[in-house]
C-alpha cells in the first residue's frame, strides 16, 4: 500500500478517519484494506446510528478475524435496510432467520465451524450476531441468556436505539424512562414510558460472567473499533452494546447522531465500560459532566417534559438514574473533576 | 443385526449411523430418550464429529439447527406436542430457508388440558410448514425411514419430519434390525450442500422479499415436495436393494385388492386396524387397509389408485379440525375428485385413549352397512358430555370444562374444593 509520509495538521491526531497516521495507528475505517462489510447503498435513514455502528464493528471484527467471519442478523431495521430482495449491502456471508433466535442461529453457526476445523477446515472463522434493542433485550433475551450460559464461541453485538423503531418506534424493555413512543404516548399523569426497572443488558450480560461484555457509542468510533477488536481476542460469548441515536424515533436531527452519543456518555445517562467474566475492568470517563436536560432537550421524545411548565420532578429522577450510573460505572475521574 | 430394543434407542442408533454432525435438543416427553440415548453416545466418543447442544428452549433447538444447517453440517432434533408448538416460528423458517434437518416428533397431544399421552395433534398442526412428513408404523419403520429421511432432504433441500407414535412407539421395546454402518453409508453419501455460509464465498442468507417474488417462492416450495412424491418411492426401493427391507414409501396398502370397505389411517394404529381386517377378512367380509405414510407431500393419485375400486372408505385419524371434523379425510376426499363415495371419518385415540379391536370391530362392521355418521367420536363417553352441556346450559359463565369432566369420571387427579 502506497503510503505518502507528508505532515499535515491533522498528523498526530487520532481521529477516526485520519489517513495520515502511520499505518499502525490508523483506524480500521481509516484503513485502505477495510472490507466494507456493510457496504454504501442500503436504505438506512439520513443520520442513522445503527448503519454507522454496525459497519465500524463488522468492519473491525473482520479486521481482528483475517476475514473469516460469518453474521447472524435478528429481523430488524438493520436486516431490513441491508438486504431487501434482490439487493444486499454484505459483503460478509450474512443469514437472518428470526426476530428472536440470533444468538441460536450463530450458535448454530460457530457449532458447525468447530466440526468442519475437526474435519480439517484450516480458517479459523468466527461468529457475531447483531440485533437491535428490541431483538436482545426482549423477543431475543432467552436464546441470548442461553448462548451466554453455554459460553457458545459468539460475539453479540446489540445497537441499542431505544425501540422498535422498524415497526414504527414502539416502546422496547430498553426505552429510557418517560420517552415518549407510539405505545407509551405523552398523555395522561405519567406521560411517556413508566419509570420502571428498565433491562440493562451490559449488567445482565455481566451477571453470566461471560469472558467479555463492553459498551460504546458511535460518538467514539475509535473506542468502538478498539472494543470489537478485543472482543475478537477471547473465545467464548462476549456482548458489545452499542448506544445509536435513531433520529425517526428519537425526534432528533440527522446531523445530531454523534453529539447526542457523545452527551449520553457526558450526561451519565449511557455508561461506557468494560467488563471481563462479570467484573468491570475500565470505564471511559466524562470530560465535562453535564446536566441530563442537555442530552433530553434535543429529542422530541422528551420534549413533553420542557412545555410552558417543565417536568422538573420527572427531569429529577432522569438525572437521579444518570447519578447512579455515574457511580455505579465509576464514570468520574475523581482527580479531574 | 437383530436386537430387543425401545423404540427411541433404535431412532438414536438410526441417527448415529447417519454421521450427524449436530444434534440439538430441548427435554419434552414422550421424545426424552432419543435424544438422551445419542448424547450419551456422542459423549462417550461412539459418534466422531458430532456436537451435542443442550439447549434452552425447542425455539432454541431449531434455531441453532438453522445455524448449523446453513453452515453446511447435517443436523438433527427431536421434539413433541408443546415443544413443536414452541418452535413453530423456526420451523417455519428451516423449510422457507430450504435446510435438510431432520426432526423426529414423538407424536403427544396438545393442551390444554395437558396431556402426555400419544395422538397426532402436534405433527398435524404442522402439516402446511413445508416439511416432509413421514409416519412410521413400527419401530423397524422409525430407525429405516430416519435413514431415508436424511438422503430424502439432503437431495430435495428440504426438511424432513419423522413422526412417531409416542410412547406407543417410542417406549415400546420390539425387535429391530440395526444395520450395518458399511450399509448405511452405501445409502447416505456425506452432505454436500448448493449453498453454504461460507468466508470464501460470501452469500447473503434470508433476504426479505416482497410481493415481486414471494408467489414464486412459495410455489417452489409446493413443486419440491411434487418432487419429493416421486423420490420417496424411488428412494424406497434404494433402501430396499441394500438393506433388504421394504420401508417407507407413499402409501402401504393391505388386503385392498377386492375390498368394499378401505380404512385410512396413520401411524402405529395401523398394526390394530390390520388384525382386525384379518380377522373380518377370515369371516368373509370384503375390507381392506390404506397405510399413508407420507402425509406432506400427500399422495392424491397413489390414494386415488387405492381406494376407487371400493365401495366406502373409513378414515380414522388421531386429531381433528375443531369446527369442522376431520383433517386426513378431507385430504383424503381430495382424492375422490369425480368419485362418487361414501367416506366417513372417525377420530379416535385422542391423548392416548386405547383403541381396541373391539372397538374396531364394531365401527367397522357399522361402516359396511352404510350405518355410521359422517364424523364419529369413537368411544365418546356421552354421559360425561352430557351432564357438562347441561351444566352450561344453566349457568352461562366463561371458564375450562377440564375439571367438571375429571370429576364426574371420579378421576384421582380431580380435587375441586
Amino acid at each position: 500500500m502506497s503510503f505518502q509520509p507528508v505532515k499535515f495538521y491533522q498528523t498526530g491526531t487520532f481521529t477516526v478517519g485520519n489517513r495520515l497516521l502511520a499505518p499502525q495507528e490508523r483506524s480500521v475505517q481509516a484503513n485502505m484494506e477495510r472490507t466494507n462489510s456493510l457496504n454504501s447503498g442500503h436504505r438506512a435513514c439520513q443520520g442513522c446510528g445503527e448503519a454507522l455502528g454496525a459497519r465500524y464493528a463488522i468492519d473491525a471484527a473482520m479486521h481482528a478475524t483475517d476475514n473469516q467471519l460469518i453474521a447472524a442478523n435478528a429481523t430488524g431495521c438493520l436486516e431490513v435496510f441491508s438486504t431487501p430482495y434482490p439487493e444486499t449491502s454484505w459483503q460478509i456471508p450474512w443469514m437472518h432467520s428470526l426476530f428472536g433466535n440470533a444468538p441460536a442461529v450463530a450458535t448454530g453457526i460457530a457449532a458447525a465451524i468447530k466440526i468442519k476445523r475437526q474435519k480439517g477446515l484450516k480458517d479459523d472463522v468466527r461468529v457475531v450476531a447483531q440485533g437491535g434493542d428490541g431483538g436482545t433485550t426482549d423477543i431475543g433475551f432467552g436464546c441470548l441468556s442461553g448462548m451466554f450460559e453455554r459460553n457458545d464461541d459468539v460475539l453479540y453485538i446489540c445497537y441499542d436505539n431505544g425501540g422498535y423503531m422498524n415497526t414504527g418506534v414502539q416502546r422496547s424493555s430498553a426505552t429510557p424512562p418517560a420517552a415518549r413512543t407510539a405505545t407509551t404516548m405523552p398523555v395522561g399523569p405519567q406521560p411517556g414510558n413508566v419509570f420502571g426497572q428498565g433491562k440493562f443488558m451490559p449488567a445482565i450480560a455481566m451477571a453470566h460472567e461471560i469472558p467479555y461484555v463492553a459498551t460504546a457509542t458511535v460518538a467514539d468510533l475509535r473506542d468502538l473499533e478498539h472494543k470489537v477488536k478485543k472482543a475478537m481476542t477471547f473465545r467464548g460469548a462476549r456482548y458489545i452494546h452499542i448506544l445509536v441515536p435513531c433520529p425517526l424515533g428519537w425526534g432528533s436531527a440527522s446531523q445530531d447522531t454523534i453529539k447526542l452519543s457523545r452527551l449520553a456518555k457526558e450526561t451519565g445517562m449511557f455508561p461506557v465500560f468494560e467488563a471481563e467474566y462479570g467484573e468491570l475492568t475500565n470505564s471511559s470517563k466524562i470530560r465535562r459532566l453535564l446536566p441530563v436536560e442537555e442530552y433530553l432537550r434535543p429529542q422530541k421524545r422528551f420534549a413533553h417534559l420542557f412545555g410552558k411548565s417543565p417536568a422538573v420532578a420527572t427531569i429529577a429522577r432522569l438525572q437521579a438514574l444518570a447519578d447512579k450510573n455515574i457511580r455505579k460505572y465509576e464514570m468520574l475521574d475523581k482527580e479531574a473533576n | 443385526m437383530l436386537k430387543q430394543m425401545e423404540g427411541s434407542h433404535a431412532v438414536a442408533q438410526a441417527v448415529a449411523l447417519c454421521r450427524p454432525e449436530i444434534i440439538c435438543a430441548y427435554p419434552i416427553s414422550p421424545q426424552t430418550h432419543i435424544v438422551e440415548g445419542i448424547g450419551e453416545m456422542v459423549k462417550a466418543g461412539e459418534i466422531v464429529n458430532c456436537e451435542f447442544i443442550n439447549v434452552e428452549s425447542e425455539f432454541a433447538a431449531m434455531s441453532v439447527a438453522i445455524g448449523s444447517s446453513a453452515t453446511g453440517a447435517r443436523t438433527y432434533t427431536a421434539t413433541a406436542s408443546q415443544g413443536l408448538l414452541f418452535m413453530v416460528e423456526a420451523v417455519y423458517n428451516a423449510s422457507g430457508l430450504g435446510l435438510p434437518i431432520v426432526m423426529t416428533v414423538a407424536n403427544r397431544a396438545i393442551g390444554a388440558p395437558i396431556n402426555i399421552w400419544n395422538d397426532h395433534s402436534d405433527s398435524i398442526s404442522q402439516r402446511d410448514s413445508g416439511w416432509i412428513q413421514l409416519f412410521a408404523e413400527t419401530n423397524q419403520e422409525a430407525l429405516d425411514l430416519h435413514i431415508q429421511a436424511f438422503k430424502l432432504a439432503e437431495e430435495l433441500s428440504l426438511p424432513v419430519m419423522i413422526c412417531m407414535d409416542g410412547f406407543i412407539l417410542t417406549h415400546a421395546y420390539e425387535r429391530v434390525d440395526i444395520p450395518t454402518q458399511e450399509q448405511v453409508d452405501a445409502f447416505l453419501p456425506p452432505y454436500e450442500p448448493r449453498q453454504v455460509l461460507d468466508t470464501h464465498a460470501p452469500v447473503s442468507i434470508g433476504a426479505m422479499v416482497g410481493p415481486e417474488a414471494f408467489t414464486e417462492v412459495r410455489y417452489l416450495a409446493h413443486e419440491k415436495q411434487m418432487q419429493a412424491l416421486e423420490l420417496i418411492p424411488k428412494m424406497a426401493e434404494e433402501f430396499m436393494a441394500i438393506f433388504g427391507r421394504d420401508s417407507g414409501g407413499l402409501v402401504r396398502p393391505y388386503r385392498t385388492e377386492d375390498a368394499e370397505t378401505i380404512v385410512i389411517a396413520m401411524g402405529s394404529l395401523l398394526g390394530t386396524i390390520k388384525d382386525t381386517v384379518d380377522e373380518m377378512r377370515d369371516a368373509g367380509v370384503k375390507i381392506g387397509v390404506l397405510g399413508i405414510t407420507s402425509f406432506r407431500p400427500f399422495p392424491l393419485d397413489a390414494v386415488r389408485q387405492a381406494i376407487k375400486h371400493a365401495k366406502r372408505v373409513v378414515v380414522l385419524e388421531k386429531t381433528f379440525a375443531v369446527g369442522i371434523g376431520g383433517i386426513l379425510a378431507t385430504d383424503v376426499r381430495t382424492a375422490f375428485f369425480g368419485i362418487q363415495m361414501n367416506a366417513y371419518t372417525v377420530i379416535a385415540g385422542l391423548g392416548g385413549r386405547p383403541i381396541t379391536k373391539t372397538a374396531l370391530h364394531e365401527l367397522f362392521e357399522k361402516a359396511g352397512r352404510d350405518d355410521l355418521i359422517p364424523l364419529t367420536f369413537l368411544d365418546l363417553d356421552w354421559n360425561v358430555v352430557n351432564k357438562q352441556l347441561a351444566r352450561e346450559r344453566q349457568k352461562r359463565r366463561s371458564g375450562p370444562a377440564a375439571e367438571n369432566i375429571l370429576r364426574d369420571v371420579s378421576s384421582t387427579a380431580a380435587h375441586i374444593s
